[in-house]
């Protein structure tokens, strides 16, 4: 694939945006790949973790709107135990889902849940959820 | 024979090395079967020869069987010949009654069959049986030393060199070819990691060397020729015209002003413009103006003499003239720097080409508060304060198919401080570095490549740049990140290259006259890599900084004063000892054909021609033996490896 870089108000924006957000800095990360190597669900994402940040670092919004890997992020922090940066990456992945979610798909939605676990599934946490996938 | 006319009486002790020799070789039987050797008195093993009971055990046994001579069956001669020695010595042997098997680097570790390593180690030793029952008792050769040194190059390893062997209470040389000594230190803006402004800590090293009583400093100076041997050099040393009085001129500037002649200023790498006569920068040292000779209009005054018509106190001599200086030193201490790669090999990065497209070293100029631009970052095209500046590493390095195979060790922290301190400067700017990989093994280094990445934003994109080419008063740059696995195209006001390092100009050249040597690529090579790393082969030659490898300013200080330390240890001597097992010259033999003096390359023998014979300078020859092998009349005999000597090796060696 190929980019241009342009490092124009906007993606500039979208960084700080992410930082404040997020109570990170992304530039921290080195890319040593230690979240992507110990994430339990990288092997249904479509990018690794450490490129979720480097595509921030990187200021590509657009992206990161098109992609599934932050949708599946279930914050479950073994990423960020593991940071030998100390970056909480959960923070940096719920702050990207904040800014792109009004952009986005809905990754989650009422259709999707099977009619037999309807009755059964608490509906807060339901509704938690489509906040958290949904536009 | 020993000196009593008796047969030798020789000891053979064999070394296990732990299972180093052991594995391969059947140390018990090469012990059994040397025992037996006509000549061999005593045979053993030993698992470790060279620990203290081991040496032990020559040292016993020498005395109770008594023994004229050993040998040691182990490793090579350049590890623990010495060793044994020392052990031999204890019980009152000559040193030159010691020699050495190699049966570890020259059989066990490269063969694979035990049976015939075996047998290779028993011919070995068999054959130095044959060898040391010749073997002579010879007394060390004695020679004066001269305790004075000499330093090539005033960069900042040559002036730490300079004034830790001063400071050791010996006169020092220091001879410079430009006309300030400060060399590439002095050009650099702040150094990493601790931002320190590079004038501001090498000035007053500058100063000190300047009015130390032990140091001639001789600027605008360069080496001519070199002769003679460790100890005692003679050195010829070219003064330049400088067509100033050094101590008349007061700096005042009065010529620079009046000069009419305008060329780019070396010292700002054509950054910027200076006169035919100038200062290389206030500091300099000596405080003098220069009148350079190739810019200027030519030393008539009838065409011009506006310099010598403006100096008030008549510093400006035009018939100052080439002068060629001898001296006389011990010791040689080679500190000639470095040379950036030139941009002009890599095309496709555009350098030499685009304006905006500068080295390393061009933006530590321009970073500079003394550079061309006085301090603040603009690009040399028109002068614009870049937003956005792409660098790009490993520029020629690294690259063993098309330019340097090594890494130049500096590029990746100066990269990161180039690009902390333009965000310094133009704090909104973006800094974007291309890199294969970032290297930062020095103290405190890695610590300050995250805080220029955390702190300044700066985006790292791990990849190679394919081309840079200008479009409009932007410059292009195609390159990929390999992280993300995309091609990455961007726009830049300017770029930085981090080119390689490389051998100084005219290194072959003073390789010639200083018959010193270098490895493949061209830097200086130290006698062993690990061990002796402050030392050239040549005896009497000592390395330090870049001129045997790129370097960060703590190591090349570092080596600078190893270097001195080991000037040092050889003034400390009384007199220098020379190895006595040199080739000498039979008189009755020699025809005088010369062919020895030709092939001698320490230019130890020439012809005496009253006698009509060679002549051996028995402190130059190094008993490399290429006269002994050349001499077609058996005249040059090696003390302690004569042909009878060599033929008696062979026959044992090639005897079933």
């Amino acid at each position: 694939m190929r980019i241009k870089l342009k490092f124009e108000e906007n993606e500039k924006k979208f960084i700080d945006r992410v930082n404040e957000l997020s109570g990170e800095n992304v530039y921290s990360c080195y890319q040593c790949g230690n979240c992507s190597s110990g994430c339990p669900f990288v092997f249904e994402m479509d990018i690794l973790p450490n490129q979720i940040i480097r595509l921030v670092q990187m200021g590509r919004e657009e992206e990161l709107i098109g992609s599934k890997a932050l949708f599946l992020c279930a914050s479950c922090f073994t990423c960020q135990s593991r940071c030998p940066k100390g970056i909480n990456i959960a923070n940096v992945a719920e702050a990207v889902r904040h800014l792109i979610e009004p952009k986005g798909k809905d990754y989650f939605g009422p259709q999707e849940i099977p009619a037999e676990l309807a009755d059964e599934l608490p509906q807060q946490a339901l509704v938690a959820v489509y906040r958290k996938f949904s536009k | 024979m020993n000196s009593h006319g008796k047969k030798k009486r020789i000891g053979v002790f064999v070394c296990h090395c732990g299972v180093n020799i052991a594995a391969m070789v059947d140390v018990k039987r090469v012990a059994e079967e040397m025992g037996a050797y006509p000549g061999v008195a005593f045979s053993t093993d030993y698992i470790y020869m060279c620990s203290d009971p081991g040496q032990q055990v020559i040292l016993d046994k020498v005395i109770e069987e008594k023994l004229d001579a050993v040998i040691v069956a182990c490793c090579s001669p350049t590890l623990h010949e010495i060793t044994f020695q020392n052990a031999a010595k204890l019980a009152g042997l000559s040193p030159f009654q010691v020699e050495i098997a190699n049966i570890r680097e020259q059989v066990s570790w490269v063969h694979t069959d035990r049976e015939e390593a075996t047998l290779k180690a028993i011919r070995i030793v068999r054959s130095l049986v044959e060898k040391i029952r010749y073997n002579k008792n010879l007394e060390p050769i004695e020679v004066d030393v001269t305790r004075r040194a000499m330093v090539i190059g005033a960069g900042i390893s040559g002036i730490q060199a300079a004034l830790d062997i001063a400071d050791q209470g010996y006169e020092v040389l220091l001879v410079e070819k430009e006309a300030s000594i400060g060399g590439h230190m002095i050009q650099l803006s702040e150094t990493f990691p601790t931002l320190d402004c590079s004038q501001c800590i090498m000035t007053p090293k500058m100063v000190e060397v300047s009015r130390h009583p032990n140091i001639k400093l001789m600027t605008y100076h360069e080496v001519e020729s070199i002769s003679g041997f460790v100890g005692n050099f003679t050195v010829r040393i070219k003064k330049k015209p400088r067509y100033v009085d050094e101590v008349a001129c007061t700096m005042c500037g009065d010529c620079e002003v009046v000069c009419p002649e305008i060329v780019p200023d070396d010292f700002n790498l054509g950054l910027s413009y200076r006169k035919a006569i100038y200062l290389p920068f206030p500091q300099a040292i000596p405080g003098t103006y220069t009148l350079d000779i190739d810019s200027c209009l030519g030393l008539w005054p009838i065409r011009c003499s506006a310099c010598k018509d403006a100096c008030e106190v008549n510093a400006i001599d035009f018939d100052q003239k080439e002068e060629i200086i001898e001296e006389k030193v011990g010791a040689i201490t080679v500190c000639t720097g470095y040379d950036l790669y030139s941009m002009k090999s890599l095309g496709e990065f555009g350098g030499e080409k685009y304006e905006d497209v500068v080295d390393g070293l061009e933006f530590e100029r321009i970073l500079s508060a003394s550079g061309p631009t006085g301090g603040e970052v603009r690009r040399p095209s028109d002068g614009k304060v870049p937003k956005s500046i792409v660098f790009i590493q490993c520029c020629g390095s690294r690259d063993p198919e098309n330019h340097k195979s090594y890494c130049s060790r500096i590029c990746c922290m100066y990269t990161a401080k180039h690009a902390m301190l333009y965000k310094h400067h133009v704090p909104d700017g973006q800094a974007t570095v291309f890199y294969i990989d970032v290297r930062t093994g020095g103290k405190r280094f890695e610590e300050f490549y995250q805080r220029t990445v955390e702190e300044g934003n700066v985006l790292y994109l791990r990849g190679k740049v394919s081309k840079v080419y200008q479009e409009g008063d932007k410059i292009i740059v195609h390159g990929s990140d390999t992280l993300t696995g995309r091609k990455v195209e961007m726009e830049a006001d300017m770029v930085v290259l981090a080119m390689a390092m490389e051998k100084k100009e005219g290194t072959e050249e003073l390789l010639r006259k200083l018959n010193i040597s270098a490895d493949t690529d061209g830097w200086l090579a130290e006698a062993h890599p690990k061990l002796k790393p402050v030392e050239s082969i040549n005896v009497g030659f000592y390395l330090a900084g870049c001129a045997n490898g790129p370097k960060d300013i703590p190591d090349a200080v570092a080596q600078a004063s190893a270097a001195a330390a080991k000037v040092g240890t050889l003034f400390a001597q009384e007199k220098l000892q020379h190895d006595p097992a040199i080739v000498p010259v039979n008189e009755e033999l020699c025809s005088g054909c010369e062919i020895c003096v030709n092939v001698c390359p320490y230019d130890a023998r020439e012809l005496d021609s009253e006698k009509g014979i060679v002549i051996v300078n028995e402190v130059l020859c190094e008993g490399c033996g290429a006269c002994a092998a050349a001499c077609p009349s058996g005249a040059a005999q090696k003390r302690n490896q004569t042909d009878n000597q060599i033929f008696s090796m062979l026959s044992a060696i090639l005897k079933k």
